[in-house]
């Protein structure tokens, strides 16, 4: 697919520092983060509440400034010493943990917002788009119904076509189905996948779901407690195209054994420490 | 930052009162009078009278006159008007029979109730205190009834599950959890119970029919009125300043209090 | 899962005209209209025995219900105003009209005023101590001030309504700024959205149902204003209706006065919430059909 080598999306942190507050009474809560993101996969990140790890989203994403170290999109550096905060832009789009779609538009004119706003292609260009997109993503039928109109689970597909319609290098989710049922999820689960069948963007994101992280992604990585750091990385080798049945396979049992013990490990020194939920 | 909050809205009211100087001055200064504002005592010339009127005695009390009057209505707004709200949140009997009475008496301005307080009071003070009291009892029993329709239901069935009593859930949900809309409703109570009484100050003494009771014993709006009547203009932005300073003691004294009995609210 | 048992089973086709119905419908099958008619019952009921057939002390002099209900209804009223003289008209419309250019003077410049103050920092910190600073000054206060700035003896009342709406109006407006999720903003900036269009597209329209919950609340400290400005300082309206019923002794037309001022204010507020509704499909239907599902 030609969209492939166009499009890479692969991020690099390097020795990411975030400390919030005055100097004095600082508080760390990104400790020195180096690991990768491989462009073209799915990177599940693992961690307590209030590890650390949406820092690391937002900086990544341009809302938040980093105090140390760097971030590089593609070989080219999105914050580094000299300029510590990116700036926001449609290459890394972001999937909020309560959902933003505006509430004041028609679910189409949410899909539609983003080319439009970059005046990438015409009204009428951009609306055959976001309706085919939303149709391909089984969403037909609701395209003039307000956000507010349909259900939580229905609503943040909608908005993960509205943020592919621009065809980002990445895709930022911030613990996206967190607010879901565990059956809405396990639906919204396949549907990711079949999103990223389809269109092989690069995929960051955040759970403290372990079981959810070992079935989406090509690769984990488990935090420790604030300040969070790499604990654990792990590649998951389960083939796509992945579906339900995974979760009975053995393989899938042999990572959660692996992976179990390290983050109920850091679960524990969270709950110790009073961690606050976000 | 907060330092150069400080500063910016320091230099913007500087810049303010500048150009309200030279506007007020403006005949003097550039033998040009800029309309309207050039009617306007200078803000010089209100900070002499200002501290010339600190002195007089008559001043004082005049101040004081407004304050008792606020307070007392503003407390007869709370002590009716809390128990109301929340028997109107408790029971959907209750305010189902009350609400829309309450809906269609409260547009009518607090104002016009004075003539008919008038009449049906005995003493000029009773009626002020009246019309006082109506301006911030709607506000407070707003705020009551959607600070207690707001509480979580939860809170009910978890105090139920462990044994209490209709009294005790009253007293240890309803009750503090309501409170922080009552404080809110205080806060804007107060401003417009200020509104009213000085209003209400104007009209008995002043006003373009004139004799509605006579002069009403005094108070801040009164002095305004007599200062514009005598044709002393900066003693009628002497006595707006000293109204809006009193104005603003009375709400922040309101936000100190309700923050020392909600402690909750404050961590975070 | 087919498509179009998903795309069915997705969305509530319902018109808000509908909508409407079925609320009103189930409001009538309430005990709700009931207990009001209770209510008012009660409160006239008292008016009534109080006034005209028990006569207690204090309530002598005051005019009874049905005096009122006489009077405001008689083609030829003993003291002047009724719903068939012109003269009653004539105040209902010059303090309509007084509201209509304060209030929308006052939205004009209070809207985008606050707008700005909810979304530049900076424009907050030089604006809004200079702001502050004016508001404690109650309406009232600034009449005889505003008789000695302004000529005539309209504009005066004007500007006094028009300030007391204005403040409630930005300071609201401000509020509803400050009040949206960021995450919207983000959303935008992400999507591509430079900062003139996230305004537009995401700061106006978040902020509307404050804005219009803040213009209720402004239109009703507009009659306040205005009534107050009529008593001290006006020819016509009907803050002076009531003032020089008193005076004149026409204690029935006070009340029908004040009867006529809660309707126009009733009127007035209603109209805005309307008007606020219908721009705001979106939140209506939100909130009658959603709720996080």
């Amino acid at each position: 697919m030609p969209r492939e080598a166009a499009r890479k999306g692969g991020v690099r942190i390097l020795d990411a520092v975030k400390m919030y507050g005055a100097e004095g009474s600082g508080v760390l809560a990104v400790d020195h983060c180096t690991f990768d993101v491989p462009a073209g996969e799915i990177t599940v990140v693992v961690g307590p509440s209030g590890c650390g790890k949406t820092t690391l989203l937002n900086a990544i994403a341009g809302f938040h400034s980093l105090s140390s170290g760097s971030i590089y999109l593609d070989e080219e550096m999105l914050c580094g010493p000299g300029r510590l905060k990116a700036a926001p832009g449609p290459d890394r789009i972001v999937v909020f943990q309560n959902g933003a779609l505006f509430p004041w538009k028609t679910n189409i004119d949410n899909v539609a917002f983003g080319p439009i706003m970059q005046g990438l292609m015409r009204r009428r260009h951009a609306y055959e788009k976001a309706r085919q997109m939303m149709a391909d993503a089984g969403l037909r039928g609701i395209e003039n119904n307000y956000p507010g109109e349909i259900s939580s689970g229905v609503r943040r597909r909608v908005e993960i076509v509205r943020a592919l319609m621009t065809d980002p290098k990445i895709l930022l989710l911030d613990e996206p189905y967190r607010a879901l049922d565990s059956l809405t999820k396990s639906v919204m689960h396949e549907a990711l996948l079949e999103i990223f069948y389809r269109n092989r963007v690069t995929i960051f994101f955040i759970t403290h779901d372990l079981e959810e992280a070992i079935f989406l992604g090509h690769r984990v990585v488990i935090m420790t407690t604030r300040p969070c750091r790499p604990k654990k990385i792990l590649d998951i080798d389960i083939p796509h195209p992945r579906d339900y049945s995974v979760l009975t396979t053995r393989r899938f049992r042999e990572f959660m054994d692996e992976t179990a013990a390290a983050v109920h490990e850091e679960a524990i020194k969270a709950f110790d420490a009073g961690e606050k939920e976000r | 930052m907060k330092r150069e909050d400080l500063r910016r809205g320091a230099v913007a009211i500087c810049v303010f009162l500048l150009l309200w100087e030279a506007g007020s001055r403006s005949e003097s200064w550039f033998g040009y009078a800029v309309p309207s504002v050039s009617q306007i005592p200078p803000p010089s010339a209100v900070l002499l009278e200002m501290s010339r009127l600190m002195l007089e005695p008559s001043f004082w009390e005049s101040a004081y006159l407004s304050t008792l009057r606020v307070f007392e209505g503003f407390f007869a707004a709370m002590l009716i008007g809390i128990p109301l709200g929340l028997a109107m949140a408790v029971s959907r009997t209750f305010y189902g029979i009350t609400f829309p009475v309450f809906e269609v008496l409260r547009p009518i301005p607090p104002l016009a109730w004075v003539p008919a307080s008038i009449i049906f009071w005995p003493t000029q003070e009773l009626s002020i205190a009246f019309v006082t009291f109506l301006g911030a009892f709607f506000t407070i029993v707003i705020n009551v009834i959607g600070g207690a329709q707001a509480i979580d239901i939860r809170y009910f069935q978890a105090a139920r599950s462990m044994g209490s009593s209709t009294w005790d859930i009253f007293r240890r949900i309803i009750l503090p959890a309501t409170l922080p809309s009552i404080v809110v409703g205080a806060t804007v109570g107060v401003g417009i119970t200020w509104a009213v009484v000085v209003a209400a100050e104007m009209i008995s003494g002043g006003g373009s029919a004139g004799s509605m009771g006579g002069a009403a014993g005094g108070g801040l709006g009164f002095f305004i009125w007599n200062s514009y009547v005598g044709g002393s203009y900066t003693q009628i932005v002497a006595g707006m300043v000293t109204i809006g300073i009193a104005g603003y003691i009375s709400s922040a004294l309101l936000r100190t209090v309700g923050q020392w009995i909600t402690p909750w609210l404050n961590e975070g | 899962m087919s498509e179009s048992e998903l795309a069915v089973d997705m969305a509530p086709n319902v018109t808000s005209w509908a909508l409407t119905r079925h609320r009103f419908s189930e409001w009538l099958k309430s005990p709700r209209p009931y207990l009001m008619l209770i209510g008012f019952a009660g409160f006239l009921g008292f008016w009534y025995l109080s006034v005209e057939v028990w006569k207690l002390p204090r309530f002598a002099e005051m005019p009874g219900p049905t005096q009122v209900l006489r009077e405001w209804f008689s083609p030829d009223p003993t003291y002047g105003l009724s719903v068939f003289v012109e003269e009653y008209y004539l105040h209902i419309w010059v303090s309509t009209r007084r509201i209509a250019i304060a209030f929308f003077l006052a939205t004009a410049i209070g809207v985008p005023l606050g707008l700005l103050l909810g979304w530049s920092v900076r424009f907050k910190q030089y604006v809004f101590p200079v702001f502050e600073f004016l508001r404690p000054v109650p309406p009232l206060a600034w009449v005889p001030l505003a008789i000695v700035m302004f000529q005539g003896s309209e504009t005066p009342v004007i500007f006094l309504t028009f300030l007391a709406s204005f403040y409630a109006t930005a300071l609201n407006t401000m509020l509803g700024v400050e009040s949206i999720d960021v995450s919207y903003i983000r959303a935008a900036s992400c999507l591509g959205a430079k900062r003139w269009q996230v305004f537009r597209h995401v700061i106006v329209p978040g902020a509307l149902p404050f804005i219009f919950t803040g213009l209720q609340i402004s239109v009703g400290v507009a009659w306040f204003s205005l009534v107050a400005g009529e008593m001290v300082s006006g020819q016509y309206g009907l803050g002076y209706v009531i003032n020089t019923s008193y005076t004149m002794v026409r204690y029935p037309t006070i009340v029908i006065g004040m009867v006529t001022l809660g309707i126009v204010g009733y009127v007035t507020s209603a109209a805005i919430r309307f008007l606020g509704n219908s721009m705001m499909q979106w939140r209506v239907r939100e909130l009658a059909l959603g709720g996080d599902r």
